[in-house]
């Protein structure tokens, strides 16, 4: 009797359970549309006008109430691209040295230091890029490369401090605890029996590092680098403190230059014309679709990979 | 089982002081509360005057400085009882949504720089070249164009940089429809609103008043633009600048309020004015008022009454403050034109609100 009674309410409260979670999941799925909706409804007004000129066109004049947004697209891939150059490798090196080289004792503690580093806000890091890197860019960084570069291409321009580069290099401090963390937790997670094979077998640790740990790892790698890839494409205020806002497509690291949350963030509190609100939004529009098509390349590319290396 | 009790406990607790918070609101049928939302740059004064105000009559004004832009779009949505916008609006918008404008409160744009070996007030710059400036077509401090007004003083070979907002700002409206109004070229090319495509290839943007400030402060050679307050409390060096009658003068309460007083707002339709280039000896050439913006038509008279016993307090009692605060209060000319506006345009139930 007891027994019957227990597996009923166990009957029910599993019911309960199922229908939660799957409340909770279907919760996701109708966010998701009704941002796409929003986005698309209020941004309606300038995707008529611009059409894809909005893509190509480097124009954005609030007083004529012409937009482009090349210029802010622009900005969002080439300093998450300069943060992912810096901040992958690095972390990658720091992982590696935290879990092969480093005693368990220390390591631990560094591995706090990492994971308090990435909570720190990201204001923070922007006041911090105003105050104190950009000056040390302008004084120091840029004199150095024009010295050795001269002022032209990729380096020219006068020696303000702000602009892609400082961008691009504090949205690498900003990534560089979370893909780290991550990949470290990741390497800790290679079984040592199959490490302890590898060095049975007369391997060194570097071949060990390589050809196990990094390989065993792989795909916790590349998600750990789209991590880090998804928070430096939507970080906003330490990137508007330092990038520059300035709507222009400039071939120099050191010119100043825009991002899309930028734009946002700068623009949206004053923009009170119809045209120019919906342009704004279809930046936002833009921005979501970035994130989508980086999700979707990243699993087709890690589904060839995984192939490829002969992993499941 | 005691983990349980205590959770009890505290929702228990926390419904009691939900009710107690929700009877205190019911049951205070008297207004005590005024609510605005708008622009950012009059907030200091606007705060301390509440303050002041909560202190002398109980009355409490929440204003919430979330942007001229959407100041304007919380009073048409009707959630404030009045809107602030540093930009006034055109006659043809007001009369669309129905609302009445006044200005509140006046502050000025001060040009802003950084040259090794000047102080503040030791440069002249004409409207001219300050146009040219942000054009990027003078691009030295010893320019011919600007060593002209200088006699006598020895420019440095400096590049110029000119540093403005990043954020779309009254600041910059106010700065930039005084440059459309004193050269074609810039109406034509730019124009003038709270955020432009700036044609000087070498300029910078800041966030806020701030953000310019370091970056003048930072880059040798540089000019921006701040309000009058923040420069003064921050010390930055600012230009002398020619205006309309041809004089150069400093940035300084009396120079705003020169221009105010010399403004012509008897003639200015539903108070569409701004104080830029306005005529008279002593009128510093880049001032603006804020405004303030209310329905004509009002449903409850009683709190109409509320909200401009406010701002009619703030006129009569509250330029102290604001001088303090290194705003400028409006000239007693423009109050008495705008309370008889009050009276004639502001109704509820067909009564004028105000007498």
């Amino acid at each position: 009797m007891r027994i019957f009674k227990e597996t009923s309410t166990q009957n029910s409260l599993d019911t309960l359970f199922k229908t939660l979670t799957m409340a909770s999941a279907v919760v996701i799925l109708i966010i998701m549309a009704a941002l796409v909706m929003e986005l698309l409804q209020s941004s309606s007004l300038s995707i008529k006008k611009f059409g894809i000129g909005f893509f190509c066109s480097n124009i954005w004049d609030p007083v004529r109430q012409v937009f482009g947004a090349a210029s802010s697209i622009y900005g969002t891939l080439v300093s998450t691209f300069i943060a992912m150059v810096i901040a992958v490798p690095l972390s990658l090196l720091i992982a590696m040295f935290l879990v092969e080289l480093m005693p368990q004792s220390i390591s631990k503690w560094i591995g706090m230091a990492i994971e308090l580093l990435a909570a720190v806000p990201s204001i923070i890091y922007g006041m911090w890029g105003l105050f104190v890197f950009a000056p040390f860019m302008a004084g120091t960084v840029q004199p150095f490369m024009r010295n050795i570069f001269g002022d032209i291409g990729l380096f020219s321009g006068p020696p303000i401090g702000i602009g892609m580069l400082t961008a691009g290099i504090i949205l690498a401090f900003m990534i560089l605890p979370f893909i780290t963390a991550v990949v470290r937790d990741v390497f800790q997670m290679v079984p040592s029996v199959v490490k302890e094979s590898a060095h049975g077998m007369g391997s060194t640790l570097w071949e060990v590092t390589r050809k196990v740990t990094v390989k065993y790892g792989f795909q916790g790698v590349i998600g750990a680098a789209f991590l880090g890839l998804g928070r430096a494409i939507g970080e906003t205020m330490a990137v508007t403190f330092v990038i520059g806002n300035s709507h222009r497509i400039s071939a120099s690291l050191f010119a100043p230059a825009n991002s899309i949350t930028a734009t946002l963030a700068n623009e949206f509190a004053e923009a009170s014309e119809p045209i120019y609100l919906s342009a704004l939004i279809e930046l936002g529009l833009v921005l979501f679709l970035m994130t989508i098509i980086i999700q979707v390349l990243s699993r087709t590319w890690l589904r060839r990979v995984k192939k490829s290396m002969g992993v499941q | 089982m005691k983990t349980i009790r205590t959770f009890l406990t505290a929702c228990l607790i926390f419904l009691t002081e939900v009710n107690g918070l929700l009877s205190v609101a019911v049951a205070s049928d008297k207004i005590n509360v005024l609510n605005g939302a708008g622009a950012t740059f009059p907030y200091p004064v606007y705060a301390q005057w509440a303050h002041k105000y909560e202190k002398l009559t109980k009355m409490r004004l929440n204003y919430q400085a979330i942007g001229s832009g959407g100041g304007i779009a919380q009073i048409k949505a009707k959630t404030v009882d009045f809107g602030a916008s540093d930009a006034p609006l055109k006659q043809k918008e007001l009369n669309a949504a129905g609302l009445l404008q006044f200005p509140m409160i006046i502050g000025g744009v001060v040009p802003v720089f950084n040259l090794k070996g000047f102080k503040s007030g030791q440069i002249k710059l004409s409207a001219r070249n300050l146009v040219d400036m942000y054009l990027g077509k003078i691009k030295k401090w010893n320019d011919s164009a600007i060593a002209e007004n200088n006699p006598g003083i020895d420019l440095p070979d400096k590049a110029i940089t000119t540093v403005h907002r990043a954020d779309g700002s009254g600041t910059t409206w106010i700065f930039s429809n005084y440059l459309s109004k004193v050269s074609a070229e810039w109406k034509e090319k730019v124009g003038f609103g709270k955020a432009l495509r700036w044609p000087d290839a070498n300029s910078i943007a800041g966030k806020g008043n701030e953000g310019v400030a370091t970056f003048v402060k930072k880059v040798d050679g540089a000019i921006g633009y701040v309000e009058y307050a923040y420069a003064l409390q921050n010390r930055i060096p600012y230009v002398k600048l020619q205006n309309k009658a041809g004089q150069y003068v400093s940035p300084s309460i009396e120079s705003f309020q020169a221009a105010a007083v010399n403004a012509d707002w008897e003639n200015a339709s539903g108070f569409y004015l701004v104080l830029t280039d306005q005529p008279g000896n002593e009128t510093w050439p880049i001032s603006g008022a804020s405004f303030i913006l209310m329905y004509k038509k009002q449903n409850d008279a009683a709190k109409a009454k509320a909200v401009l016993e406010f701002f009619d307090w703030c006129y009569k009692h509250g330029a102290d403050l604001a001088k303090e605060l290194d705003y400028v209060p409006m000239p007693e000319t423009v109050v008495d034109l705008v309370e008889s506006t009050w009276k004639k345009e502001i109704t509820a139930n067909n009564k004028p609100v105000w007498k």
